[in-house]
Protein backbone atom coordinates (compact mmCIF):
# COMPACT_ATOMS: atom_id res chain seq x y z
CA UNK A 1 0.00 0.00 0.00
CA UNK A 2 2.32 2.76 1.60
CA UNK A 3 4.44 2.12 -1.93
CA UNK A 4 1.50 2.38 -3.95
CA UNK A 5 0.87 5.57 -3.01
CA UNK A 6 4.25 6.97 -3.00
CA UNK A 7 4.54 6.37 -6.31
CA UNK A 8 1.22 7.39 -7.36
CA UNK A 9 2.20 10.58 -5.48
CA UNK A 10 5.09 11.18 -7.71
CA UNK A 11 3.46 10.70 -10.69
CA UNK A 12 0.66 13.21 -9.84
CA UNK A 13 3.56 15.39 -8.25
CA UNK A 14 4.75 15.11 -12.17
CA UNK A 15 1.95 15.28 -13.54
CA UNK A 16 0.78 18.89 -11.98
CA UNK A 17 4.23 20.28 -12.41
CA UNK A 18 4.12 19.54 -16.43
CA UNK A 19 0.34 20.53 -16.12
CA UNK A 20 1.60 24.09 -14.78
CA UNK A 21 4.42 24.48 -17.49
CA UNK A 22 1.95 23.94 -20.10
CA UNK A 23 -0.67 26.29 -18.54
CA UNK A 24 2.13 28.92 -17.05
CA UNK A 25 4.51 29.17 -20.49
CA UNK A 26 4.10 26.87 -23.06
CA UNK A 27 0.29 27.61 -23.48
CA UNK A 28 0.08 30.34 -25.81
CA UNK A 29 -0.45 34.23 -24.31
CA UNK A 30 -4.68 34.80 -24.56
CA UNK A 31 -5.23 37.85 -27.44
CA UNK A 32 -8.23 40.27 -25.19
CA UNK A 33 -6.87 39.17 -21.47
CA UNK A 34 -3.65 38.72 -21.82
CA UNK A 35 -1.40 36.44 -18.87
CA UNK A 36 -3.83 36.38 -16.61
CA UNK A 37 -6.23 34.32 -18.44
CA UNK A 38 -3.68 31.50 -17.49
CA UNK A 39 -5.85 31.30 -14.39
CA UNK A 40 -8.50 29.63 -16.45
CA UNK A 41 -5.99 26.92 -15.96
CA UNK A 42 -6.32 26.72 -12.36
CA UNK A 43 -9.88 27.97 -11.70
CA UNK A 44 -12.15 25.85 -14.40
CA UNK A 45 -10.20 22.18 -13.50
CA UNK A 46 -10.80 23.32 -9.98
CA UNK A 47 -14.39 23.79 -10.58
CA UNK A 48 -15.10 20.52 -12.39
CA UNK A 49 -13.32 18.53 -9.77
CA UNK A 50 -14.79 20.51 -7.01
CA UNK A 51 -18.37 19.25 -8.50
CA UNK A 52 -17.22 15.47 -9.42
CA UNK A 53 -16.26 15.32 -5.46
CA UNK A 54 -19.61 16.52 -4.39
CA UNK A 55 -21.26 14.01 -7.17
CA UNK A 56 -19.63 11.38 -5.59
CA UNK A 57 -20.43 12.56 -2.15
CA UNK A 58 -23.93 12.63 -3.05
CA UNK A 59 -23.52 9.02 -4.61
CA UNK A 60 -22.06 7.68 -1.14
CA UNK A 61 -24.50 9.23 0.64
CA UNK A 62 -27.61 7.15 -0.90
CA UNK A 63 -25.42 3.78 -0.37
CA UNK A 64 -25.03 4.62 3.24
CA UNK A 65 -28.06 5.56 3.23
CA UNK A 66 -29.53 2.00 1.50
CA UNK A 67 -26.99 -0.47 3.26
CA UNK A 68 -25.20 1.32 6.21
CA UNK A 69 -21.87 1.03 4.62
CA UNK A 70 -19.04 2.80 6.91
CA UNK A 71 -17.05 2.45 4.00
CA UNK A 72 -19.32 4.54 1.63
CA UNK A 73 -19.79 6.50 4.78
CA UNK A 74 -15.89 7.11 4.99
CA UNK A 75 -15.88 8.22 0.91
CA UNK A 76 -18.96 10.88 1.71
CA UNK A 77 -16.86 12.62 4.58
CA UNK A 78 -13.58 12.26 2.35
CA UNK A 79 -14.86 14.10 -0.95
CA UNK A 80 -17.16 16.44 0.74
CA UNK A 81 -14.11 18.41 2.86
CA UNK A 82 -11.79 17.62 -0.35
CA UNK A 83 -14.76 18.93 -2.23
CA UNK A 84 -14.67 22.05 -0.26
CA UNK A 85 -11.05 22.90 -0.24
CA UNK A 86 -11.55 22.57 -4.05
CA UNK A 87 -14.46 24.43 -4.06
CA UNK A 88 -12.81 27.44 -2.20
CA UNK A 89 -10.03 27.58 -4.57
CA UNK A 90 -12.27 27.97 -7.35
CA UNK A 91 -13.94 30.94 -5.23
CA UNK A 92 -10.39 32.91 -4.47
CA UNK A 93 -9.00 32.34 -8.09
CA UNK A 94 -12.57 33.41 -9.61
CA UNK A 95 -12.19 37.07 -8.21
CA UNK A 96 -8.82 37.25 -8.66
CA UNK A 97 -9.37 36.66 -12.85
CA UNK A 98 -12.58 38.99 -12.72
CA UNK A 99 -10.37 41.72 -11.01
CA UNK A 100 -8.24 42.67 -13.48
CA UNK A 101 -9.78 41.00 -16.72
CA UNK A 102 -13.32 42.86 -15.70
CA UNK A 103 -13.06 45.18 -13.02
CA UNK A 104 -14.90 44.04 -10.43
CA UNK A 105 -14.77 41.04 -7.71
CA UNK A 106 -17.79 39.41 -7.56
CA UNK A 107 -21.03 39.07 -9.57
CA UNK A 108 -23.90 37.25 -8.66
CA UNK A 109 -24.38 36.07 -11.72
CA UNK A 110 -25.74 32.44 -11.92
CA UNK A 111 -22.83 30.05 -12.16
CA UNK A 112 -20.78 32.11 -9.48
CA UNK A 113 -23.81 32.05 -6.73
CA UNK A 114 -24.50 28.30 -7.67
CA UNK A 115 -20.91 27.51 -6.41
CA UNK A 116 -21.03 29.83 -3.52
CA UNK A 117 -24.16 27.96 -2.54
CA UNK A 118 -22.46 25.02 -3.12
CA UNK A 119 -19.90 25.47 -0.98
CA UNK A 120 -22.23 26.85 1.36
CA UNK A 121 -24.25 23.62 1.43
CA UNK A 122 -21.18 21.73 1.68
CA UNK A 123 -19.81 23.84 4.92
CA UNK A 124 -23.10 23.76 6.29
CA UNK A 125 -22.67 19.48 5.76
CA UNK A 126 -19.20 19.28 7.27
CA UNK A 127 -20.21 21.76 10.71
CA UNK A 128 -23.27 19.13 11.08
CA UNK A 129 -21.12 16.31 11.18
CA UNK A 130 -18.58 17.89 13.77
CA UNK A 131 -21.53 19.62 15.88
CA UNK A 132 -23.70 16.54 16.14
CA UNK A 133 -24.33 14.54 19.40
CA UNK A 134 -26.29 11.98 18.06
CA UNK A 135 -24.52 8.20 17.40
CA UNK A 136 -26.27 7.87 14.14
CA UNK A 137 -24.22 11.68 12.82
CA UNK A 138 -23.61 9.85 9.51
CA UNK A 139 -27.24 8.90 8.85
CA UNK A 140 -28.36 12.66 9.43
CA UNK A 141 -25.32 14.05 7.22
CA UNK A 142 -26.29 11.21 4.52
CA UNK A 143 -29.57 12.91 4.46
CA UNK A 144 -28.49 16.57 4.62
CA UNK A 145 -26.17 15.55 1.28
CA UNK A 146 -29.13 14.73 -0.33
CA UNK A 147 -30.96 17.53 0.12
CA UNK A 148 -28.27 19.65 -0.42
CA UNK A 149 -26.80 18.18 -3.95
CA UNK A 150 -30.88 18.24 -5.19
CA UNK A 151 -30.81 22.06 -4.40
CA UNK A 152 -28.82 22.51 -6.83
CA UNK A 153 -30.46 22.21 -10.37
CA UNK A 154 -32.75 24.99 -8.45
CA UNK A 155 -30.19 27.36 -7.28
CA UNK A 156 -28.75 27.27 -10.95
CA UNK A 157 -32.11 27.97 -12.24
CA UNK A 158 -33.27 30.48 -10.17
CA UNK A 159 -30.54 32.49 -10.72
CA UNK A 160 -30.37 32.17 -14.07
CA UNK A 161 -33.98 33.87 -14.48
CA UNK A 162 -32.74 36.18 -11.98
CA UNK A 163 -29.53 37.40 -13.22
CA UNK A 164 -29.91 37.65 -16.88
CA UNK A 165 -32.69 40.64 -16.08
CA UNK A 166 -29.74 42.48 -15.61
CA UNK A 167 -26.71 43.68 -17.21
CA UNK A 168 -23.85 40.85 -17.17
CA UNK A 169 -19.93 40.07 -17.82
CA UNK A 170 -19.92 38.22 -20.71
CA UNK A 171 -17.78 35.23 -20.50
CA UNK A 172 -15.52 35.21 -23.05
CA UNK A 173 -16.10 32.64 -26.04
CA UNK A 174 -13.73 30.48 -24.34
CA UNK A 175 -10.43 29.78 -25.56
CA UNK A 176 -10.97 26.33 -26.78
CA UNK A 177 -13.51 27.95 -29.26
CA UNK A 178 -11.68 26.77 -32.29
CA UNK A 179 -8.85 28.67 -31.54
CA UNK A 180 -5.89 26.88 -30.10
CA UNK A 181 -5.24 23.39 -29.56
CA UNK A 182 -2.06 23.66 -27.15
CA UNK A 183 -4.72 26.27 -24.77
CA UNK A 184 -7.42 23.11 -25.02
CA UNK A 185 -4.58 20.38 -24.26
CA UNK A 186 -3.12 23.07 -21.00
CA UNK A 187 -6.62 22.72 -20.20
CA UNK A 188 -7.13 18.98 -20.43
CA UNK A 189 -3.66 18.06 -18.42
CA UNK A 190 -4.32 20.37 -15.50
CA UNK A 191 -7.75 18.55 -15.85
CA UNK A 192 -6.13 15.26 -15.53
CA UNK A 193 -3.16 16.63 -12.72
CA UNK A 194 -6.39 18.06 -10.51
CA UNK A 195 -8.26 15.06 -10.86
CA UNK A 196 -5.18 12.93 -9.63
CA UNK A 197 -4.24 15.07 -7.14
CA UNK A 198 -8.20 14.74 -5.80
CA UNK A 199 -7.97 11.39 -6.17
CA UNK A 200 -4.76 11.19 -3.82
CA UNK A 201 -6.57 13.68 -1.29
CA UNK A 202 -9.53 11.69 -1.18
CA UNK A 203 -7.73 8.13 -0.51
CA UNK A 204 -5.54 9.98 2.11
CA UNK A 205 -8.95 11.09 3.58
CA UNK A 206 -10.55 7.60 3.26
CA UNK A 207 -8.15 5.93 5.01
CA UNK A 208 -7.78 8.58 8.25
CA UNK A 209 -11.70 8.00 8.15
CA UNK A 210 -11.45 4.44 7.73
CA UNK A 211 -8.19 4.59 10.81
CA UNK A 212 -10.56 6.49 12.67
CA UNK A 213 -14.15 4.13 12.59
CA UNK A 214 -11.62 1.29 13.66
CA UNK A 215 -10.17 2.90 16.30
CA UNK A 216 -13.50 3.98 17.61
CA UNK A 217 -14.76 0.81 17.86
CA UNK A 218 -12.17 -0.96 19.19
CA UNK A 219 -12.72 1.79 21.63
CA UNK A 220 -16.02 0.45 22.39
CA UNK A 221 -14.88 -3.00 22.81
CA UNK A 222 -12.25 -1.96 25.42
CA UNK A 223 -14.88 -0.63 26.89
CA UNK A 224 -17.09 -3.04 27.17
CA UNK A 225 -14.67 -5.52 28.07
CA UNK A 226 -12.81 -3.78 30.38
CA UNK A 227 -15.43 -2.28 32.89
CA UNK A 228 -13.57 0.67 33.84
CA UNK A 229 -13.74 0.77 38.14
CA UNK A 230 -13.14 4.70 37.99
CA UNK A 231 -16.74 5.33 35.93
CA UNK A 232 -19.63 6.90 37.29
CA UNK A 233 -21.89 3.95 38.03
CA UNK B 1 -55.33 3.83 13.25
CA UNK B 2 -54.87 5.19 9.52
CA UNK B 3 -52.16 7.81 8.41
CA UNK B 4 -55.26 10.49 8.53
CA UNK B 5 -56.45 10.06 11.21
CA UNK B 6 -53.12 9.96 13.02
CA UNK B 7 -51.96 12.84 11.68
CA UNK B 8 -55.06 14.62 12.50
CA UNK B 9 -55.28 13.67 15.98
CA UNK B 10 -51.84 14.69 16.66
CA UNK B 11 -51.81 18.00 14.91
CA UNK B 12 -55.00 18.56 16.77
CA UNK B 13 -52.78 18.50 19.72
CA UNK B 14 -50.71 20.85 19.12
CA UNK B 15 -52.49 23.21 18.30
CA UNK B 16 -54.28 22.56 21.15
CA UNK B 17 -51.16 22.87 23.31
CA UNK B 18 -50.11 25.85 21.26
CA UNK B 19 -53.51 28.22 22.07
CA UNK B 20 -53.22 27.36 25.47
CA UNK B 21 -49.58 28.61 25.91
CA UNK B 22 -49.16 31.22 23.18
CA UNK B 23 -45.68 31.37 23.45
CA UNK B 24 -44.54 30.16 19.83
CA UNK B 25 -47.30 32.65 18.12
CA UNK B 26 -46.37 35.44 20.41
CA UNK B 27 -42.33 35.69 19.98
CA UNK B 28 -42.77 35.00 16.35
CA UNK B 29 -44.52 37.65 16.18
CA UNK B 30 -42.54 39.93 18.15
CA UNK B 31 -39.60 38.98 16.40
CA UNK B 32 -41.13 39.81 13.65
CA UNK B 33 -42.05 43.14 14.47
CA UNK B 34 -38.55 43.87 15.40
CA UNK B 35 -36.98 42.89 12.27
CA UNK B 36 -39.81 45.26 10.01
CA UNK B 37 -39.07 48.38 12.34
CA UNK B 38 -35.11 47.49 12.16
CA UNK B 39 -35.05 47.22 8.77
CA UNK B 40 -37.09 50.52 8.51
CA UNK B 41 -34.16 52.47 9.77
CA UNK B 42 -31.86 51.28 6.67
CA UNK B 43 -33.96 52.67 4.67
CA UNK B 44 -36.45 55.04 4.19
CA UNK B 45 -38.04 54.42 1.20
CA UNK B 46 -41.09 56.32 -0.97
CA UNK B 47 -43.94 54.37 -1.83
CA UNK B 48 -42.42 53.63 -5.38
CA UNK B 49 -38.89 52.17 -3.92
CA UNK B 50 -40.73 50.26 -1.33
CA UNK B 51 -42.49 48.69 -3.63
CA UNK B 52 -39.12 46.68 -4.81
CA UNK B 53 -37.84 46.08 -1.73
CA UNK B 54 -40.51 45.14 0.51
CA UNK B 55 -40.54 42.00 -0.88
CA UNK B 56 -37.29 40.91 0.37
CA UNK B 57 -37.78 42.90 3.88
CA UNK B 58 -41.37 40.91 4.23
CA UNK B 59 -39.79 37.65 3.39
CA UNK B 60 -36.54 38.07 5.59
CA UNK B 61 -39.03 38.62 8.58
CA UNK B 62 -40.99 35.96 8.09
CA UNK B 63 -37.81 33.54 7.50
CA UNK B 64 -36.40 34.75 10.69
CA UNK B 65 -40.16 34.24 12.62
CA UNK B 66 -40.46 30.78 10.78
CA UNK B 67 -37.27 29.72 12.87
CA UNK B 68 -38.11 30.81 16.05
CA UNK B 69 -41.56 28.53 15.79
CA UNK B 70 -39.24 25.60 13.84
CA UNK B 71 -36.84 25.62 16.63
CA UNK B 72 -39.62 24.48 19.24
CA UNK B 73 -41.28 22.04 16.66
CA UNK B 74 -39.37 19.18 18.81
CA UNK B 75 -38.92 20.39 21.83
CA UNK B 76 -42.07 19.48 24.10
CA UNK B 77 -41.80 16.15 22.25
CA UNK B 78 -38.37 15.49 23.45
CA UNK B 79 -39.16 16.78 27.26
CA UNK B 80 -41.60 14.38 27.48
CA UNK B 81 -40.13 11.50 25.56
CA UNK B 82 -42.71 11.16 23.10
CA UNK B 83 -39.99 10.63 19.87
CA UNK B 84 -39.37 7.33 22.16
CA UNK B 85 -42.84 6.38 22.49
CA UNK B 86 -43.53 7.21 18.49
CA UNK B 87 -41.14 5.38 17.36
CA UNK B 88 -42.00 1.82 19.09
CA UNK B 89 -45.44 2.40 18.32
CA UNK B 90 -46.12 1.23 14.87
CA UNK B 91 -47.75 4.21 13.98
CA UNK B 92 -46.23 5.36 10.41
CA UNK B 93 -43.60 8.70 10.88
CA UNK B 94 -44.53 10.28 8.15
CA UNK B 95 -47.96 11.07 10.23
CA UNK B 96 -45.78 13.02 13.02
CA UNK B 97 -44.14 14.96 9.80
CA UNK B 98 -47.00 15.69 8.53
CA UNK B 99 -48.54 16.87 11.43
CA UNK B 100 -45.70 19.25 12.62
CA UNK B 101 -45.30 20.19 9.28
CA UNK B 102 -49.16 21.53 9.08
CA UNK B 103 -49.25 22.88 12.59
CA UNK B 104 -46.10 25.32 12.11
CA UNK B 105 -47.21 26.04 8.35
CA UNK B 106 -50.40 27.15 10.39
CA UNK B 107 -48.55 29.27 12.92
CA UNK B 108 -46.44 30.73 10.04
CA UNK B 109 -49.86 31.53 8.46
CA UNK B 110 -51.40 33.19 11.18
CA UNK B 111 -48.49 35.17 11.63
CA UNK B 112 -48.17 36.56 8.02
CA UNK B 113 -51.84 37.24 8.31
CA UNK B 114 -51.11 39.65 11.23
CA UNK B 115 -47.58 40.88 9.93
CA UNK B 116 -49.34 41.71 6.57
CA UNK B 117 -51.21 44.94 6.78
CA UNK B 118 -48.72 46.07 9.44
CA UNK B 119 -46.28 45.56 6.25
CA UNK B 120 -48.63 47.73 4.09
CA UNK B 121 -48.69 50.44 6.12
CA UNK B 122 -45.24 50.74 7.36
CA UNK B 123 -44.32 50.39 3.81
CA UNK B 124 -47.15 52.57 2.32
CA UNK B 125 -47.49 49.49 0.44
CA UNK B 126 -49.99 49.46 -2.53
CA UNK B 127 -49.90 46.34 -4.39
CA UNK B 128 -49.95 46.86 -8.59
CA UNK B 129 -50.86 43.21 -9.37
CA UNK B 130 -53.93 41.84 -7.70
CA UNK B 131 -53.80 40.70 -4.40
CA UNK B 132 -55.21 36.64 -4.90
CA UNK B 133 -51.52 36.60 -6.31
CA UNK B 134 -49.90 37.34 -3.05
CA UNK B 135 -51.84 34.63 -1.36
CA UNK B 136 -50.89 31.98 -3.93
CA UNK B 137 -47.05 32.96 -3.39
CA UNK B 138 -47.32 33.14 0.32
CA UNK B 139 -48.92 29.40 0.46
CA UNK B 140 -46.32 28.01 -1.67
CA UNK B 141 -43.61 29.98 0.01
CA UNK B 142 -44.61 29.31 3.39
CA UNK B 143 -45.01 25.40 2.64
CA UNK B 144 -41.72 25.61 1.56
CA UNK B 145 -39.80 26.93 4.34
CA UNK B 146 -42.11 24.64 6.81
CA UNK B 147 -41.49 21.81 5.07
CA UNK B 148 -37.91 21.43 5.09
CA UNK B 149 -38.17 23.53 8.71
CA UNK B 150 -39.51 20.63 10.62
CA UNK B 151 -37.47 18.17 8.99
CA UNK B 152 -34.32 19.85 9.50
CA UNK B 153 -35.43 20.95 13.00
CA UNK B 154 -35.55 16.93 13.75
CA UNK B 155 -32.10 16.51 11.81
CA UNK B 156 -30.82 19.00 14.22
CA UNK B 157 -32.33 17.45 17.87
CA UNK B 158 -29.20 15.89 18.67
CA UNK B 159 -26.46 18.54 17.80
CA UNK B 160 -24.43 21.09 19.90
CA UNK B 161 -26.07 24.40 19.85
CA UNK B 162 -29.30 23.40 18.69
CA UNK B 163 -30.93 26.73 17.51
CA UNK B 164 -28.13 28.01 15.89
CA UNK B 165 -27.86 24.66 13.79
CA UNK B 166 -30.89 24.47 12.11
CA UNK B 167 -30.73 27.82 10.42
CA UNK B 168 -27.78 27.25 9.78
CA UNK B 169 -28.09 23.91 7.48
CA UNK B 170 -31.93 25.29 6.23
CA UNK B 171 -30.39 28.86 4.99
CA UNK B 172 -28.39 27.70 2.12
CA UNK B 173 -31.00 24.88 0.95
CA UNK B 174 -33.94 27.71 1.28
CA UNK B 175 -31.94 30.25 -0.68
CA UNK B 176 -33.15 29.26 -4.22
CA UNK B 177 -36.93 29.51 -2.80
CA UNK B 178 -36.38 32.44 -0.89
CA UNK B 179 -35.09 34.04 -4.21
CA UNK B 180 -38.31 32.72 -6.17
CA UNK B 181 -41.06 33.91 -2.90
CA UNK B 182 -38.78 37.36 -2.81
CA UNK B 183 -39.21 37.67 -6.65
CA UNK B 184 -42.61 36.42 -7.04
CA UNK B 185 -43.85 38.90 -4.12
CA UNK B 186 -41.75 41.98 -5.77
CA UNK B 187 -42.88 40.72 -9.65
CA UNK B 188 -46.63 40.93 -8.06
CA UNK B 189 -46.31 44.31 -5.98
CA UNK B 190 -44.69 46.77 -8.82
CA UNK B 191 -46.34 44.65 -11.48
CA UNK B 192 -43.10 43.80 -13.44
CA UNK B 193 -40.96 40.84 -13.69
CA UNK B 194 -42.03 37.33 -14.64
CA UNK B 195 -44.22 36.41 -11.71
CA UNK B 196 -45.48 32.72 -13.79
CA UNK B 197 -41.75 31.42 -13.35
CA UNK B 198 -40.76 31.80 -10.33
CA UNK B 199 -44.23 30.55 -8.98
CA UNK B 200 -43.81 27.45 -11.34
CA UNK B 201 -40.21 27.21 -9.25
CA UNK B 202 -41.99 27.68 -6.20
CA UNK B 203 -44.21 24.81 -7.09
CA UNK B 204 -41.35 22.31 -8.11
CA UNK B 205 -39.64 23.32 -5.21
CA UNK B 206 -42.25 22.08 -3.07
CA UNK B 207 -43.00 19.11 -4.84
CA UNK B 208 -39.83 17.94 -5.37
CA UNK B 209 -38.49 18.39 -1.51
CA UNK B 210 -41.49 17.62 0.40
CA UNK B 211 -40.92 14.73 -1.47
CA UNK B 212 -37.50 13.71 -0.33
CA UNK B 213 -38.70 15.15 2.91
CA UNK B 214 -41.62 12.30 2.97
CA UNK B 215 -39.28 9.58 2.32
CA UNK B 216 -36.54 10.29 4.58
CA UNK B 217 -38.26 11.15 7.82
CA UNK B 218 -38.15 7.85 8.65
CA UNK B 219 -34.95 7.20 8.52
CA UNK B 220 -34.52 10.66 10.69
CA UNK B 221 -37.10 9.80 13.42
CA UNK B 222 -35.68 6.04 13.95
CA UNK B 223 -31.65 7.88 14.09
CA UNK B 224 -32.16 10.22 16.71
CA UNK C 1 0.67 40.40 -13.71
CA UNK C 2 0.24 40.27 -10.37
CA UNK C 3 -3.06 38.32 -9.88
CA UNK C 4 -2.06 35.47 -11.81
CA UNK C 5 0.34 34.60 -9.71
CA UNK C 6 -1.41 36.01 -6.55
CA UNK C 7 -3.89 32.84 -8.15
CA UNK C 8 -1.48 30.02 -8.31
CA UNK C 9 -0.26 31.07 -5.66
CA UNK C 10 -3.24 31.24 -3.40
CA UNK C 11 -4.32 27.66 -4.59
CA UNK C 12 -1.08 26.05 -3.17
CA UNK C 13 -1.60 27.71 0.11
CA UNK C 14 -5.06 26.72 0.06
CA UNK C 15 -3.97 22.49 -0.61
CA UNK C 16 -1.05 22.53 1.63
CA UNK C 17 -3.22 24.28 4.25
CA UNK C 18 -5.73 21.13 3.67
CA UNK C 19 -2.60 18.62 4.34
CA UNK C 20 -1.09 19.82 7.14
CA UNK C 21 -4.49 19.61 8.43
CA UNK C 22 -5.11 15.88 7.87
CA UNK C 23 -1.51 15.20 9.01
CA UNK C 24 -1.93 16.50 12.14
CA UNK C 25 -5.05 14.65 12.41
CA UNK C 26 -3.42 11.44 11.50
CA UNK C 27 -0.37 11.86 13.99
CA UNK C 28 -3.14 12.70 16.53
CA UNK C 29 -5.13 9.44 16.03
CA UNK C 30 -1.51 7.88 16.14
CA UNK C 31 -1.31 9.20 19.36
CA UNK C 32 -4.90 7.81 20.78
CA UNK C 33 -4.27 4.62 19.74
CA UNK C 34 -0.75 4.55 21.51
CA UNK C 35 -2.67 5.58 24.50
CA UNK C 36 -5.23 3.22 23.92
CA UNK C 37 -2.80 0.06 23.68
CA UNK C 38 -0.97 1.26 26.72
CA UNK C 39 -3.52 0.80 28.88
Amino acid sequence: MRRTFVILALLTLGLLSYALYEGLVAAPTEQTMGEVQRIFYYHVPSAVTAFTLFLINFAASIIYLARRSPRADALAVSTAEVGVVFCTVVLVTGPLWARPVWGIWWTWDARLTSTLLLWLIYISYLILRRYSTSGQTPVIAAVLAVFGFLDVPFVYMANRLFRTQHPQPVYFGGPGSGADPRMTFALLMNMAAFFAFAALVVWLRFRLERARQDFEETQALEALLQPDARSPR
Amino acid sequence: MSLGEITSVSLAKDLRLEWRAKDAINSMLFFALLVVVIFSFSFDPTAEESRHIAGGIVWVAFLFAAVVALNQTWARELRNQVLDAYRVSPAPANALFISKAVGNFIFVAVLEALMAPLFMVFYNLRSIGPAYELVVVAILATWALVANGTFFAAMSIRTRSREVMLPLILFPISIPALLAMVSATTAILTGEGAYRFWVVLLVVYDVVFTTVCLLLFETVLHAE
Amino acid sequence: MKFLYAAYAATWVIHITYLAFLSRRYRRLRDEMQDLRKK
